[in-house]
């Protein structure tokens, strides 16, 4: 196993690591930069609870190694608010419910926002198969679904 | 997790040479599927050699005669090529298929196929294509077309130091389609029971079919052609009946094991239904 040196952008943040080769994303961001929001489920890239965007793209940090995001900007669940504002994602999930134990809301939030980002007026059938990735054993979805499409129409009006 | 060591090569040379030093090397992609395996040790490595900053790995270009992907392109990346410009449509089904957009976003198409499950999504697509391997080695580089590039479960032709470079598909001629399907218990985010691509050219004045391709997954070791499905559609006339036939010969091509996703028996049974279906999907784009 050998150190390797990284930079790397976490939330508009640079930070200079030195991560082992074979620790995850998950546990770079968990572990060694505190950053506890991102949650780890499956650890094998079912689940979705450690979702959190790279360069902007939706991916499970349990399957990425921390040195592959050397220079790559990396976006988790405390990067969504604004110096303390609420995103439109976050305040769409409380207004409508959209969590209940809340293991789960981090991957869904970003999941919600990269899937935004990307298309910003999407189909309850679109937003159903984009966040097939994250697993919620509380909600049943239907108040998932609600908050995404929410955060559509909330974001089309800012 | 194994403790290995970990190379991000910016050149096709250094990786290679990476590749070919003493010791178990693996080349990494999306990283989807080996990360697993390293964890729950159903792989081994001393060395994992990041192919993505290597510029050859992430060609994607496509022209009048070929569609290029480099082995380490996202699938997202070929979906979003393929959906956008309507060609290859098989591939661009199976593509969006593999695992969530998480998935798709990092796993490679090249990954998809070196891994070498007999359930990948996007192996009877490339087969219906007639993907061609260009692999690449510091012995060299082999052309490889694809339905050789399997040994076994998990397993390819690929020599120790030997990476897949690009997948190479010849464009289609006019008036040809194609579909893949699998069938999963679930909506999304599963692995396939059976799948089955179907590309078919028929000629737009007599219906008759001038070329027929049609390969499975799930059903075999391997990703296989059912060559006697394809043969007896290439100069029938495509009506029902022609269809019918073609899906019942398909299922000869199917070796399946009996495991928790279905038994051999329904699996054969999924092969009939879903290259009839993915036949009258082929019809129903020619029109």
């Amino acid at each position: 196993m050998s150190k390797k040196h990284i930079k790397t952008t976490v939330n508009d943040i640079e930070h200079e690591i030195l991560v082992d080769s074979t620790w995850t994303l998950l546990e770079t961001l968990r572990d060694h930069l505190g950053l506890t929001g991102t949650k780890e489920g499956c650890s094998n890239g079912n689940c979705g609870a450690c979702t959190v965007m790279i360069d902007g793209k939706s991916s499970c940090s349990c399957l990425v190694l921390a040195p592959e995001i050397d220079d790559r900007k990396v976006t988790t669940v405390e990067g969504l608010a604004d110096h303390g504002h609420l995103s439109p994602v976050q305040d769409a999930f409380v207004e409508n419910s959209g969590l209940q134990c809340g293991f789960c809301t981090p991957g869904f939030m970003i999941a919600a926002t990269a899937l935004l980002n990307e298309n910003p007026h999407p189909t309850e059938n679109e937003i159903r198969l984009k966040l097939a990735g994250n697993l919620c054993r509380c909600t049943g979805y239907d108040k998932i679904i609600r908050s995404v499409q929410d955060a559509a129409e909330r974001l089309s009006k800012t | 997790m194994p403790n290995f060591d970990y190379e991000a090569p910016t050149t096709l040379k250094n990786a290679l040479k990476f590749l070919s030093e003493q010791g178990e090397n693996r080349p990494l992609a999306g990283g989807t599927d080996i990360i697993d395996q390293l964890k729950s040790n159903r792989r081994n490595a001393d060395l994992v050699v990041d192919l993505k900053r290597v510029p050859e790995l992430l060609t994607l270009e496509l022209d009048d005669t070929q569609l290029r992907i480099g082995s380490a392109v996202s699938c997202t990346e070929v979906h979003k090529l393929t959906a956008e410009k309507g060609c290859f449509p098989a591939l661009s089904e199976a593509s969006e298929l593999i695992g969530s957009i998480h998935i798709q976003n990092r796993a490679s198409i090249g990954g998809n196929v070196c891994n070498a499950a007999p359930s990948a999504d996007t192996i009877p697509a490339l087969l219906v294509h007639e993907a061609i391997a260009h692999t690449t080695s510091t012995e060299g580089e082999r052309r490889i077309p694809l339905i050789d590039f399997f040994a076994g479960p998990g397993q390819t032709v690929l020599q120790k130091g030997e990476i897949l470079k690009e997948l190479v598909l010849p464009t289609s001629s006019p008036n040809t389609a194609s579909a893949y399907l699998r069938f999963i218990p679930r909506n999304e985010m599963d692995i396939a029971v059976a799948g089955v691509g179907s590309l078919l050219e028929v000629d737009p004045v007599s219906g008759i079919v001038k070329k027929a391709r049609i390969a499975l997954a799930s059903v075999a070791p391997t990703p296989v052609r059912a060559y006697a499905a394809e043969q007896f559609l290439e100069g029938a006339l495509i009506d029902n009946s022609s269809i019918g036939k073609a899906s019942d010969l398909a299922v000869d091509a199917a070796v399946p094991i009996t495991d928790v996703r279905g038994s051999a028996e329904y699996r054969k049974e999924l092969v009939k239904v879903l290259t009839k279906r993915t036949l009258n999907i082929c019809l129903e784009r020619l029109t």
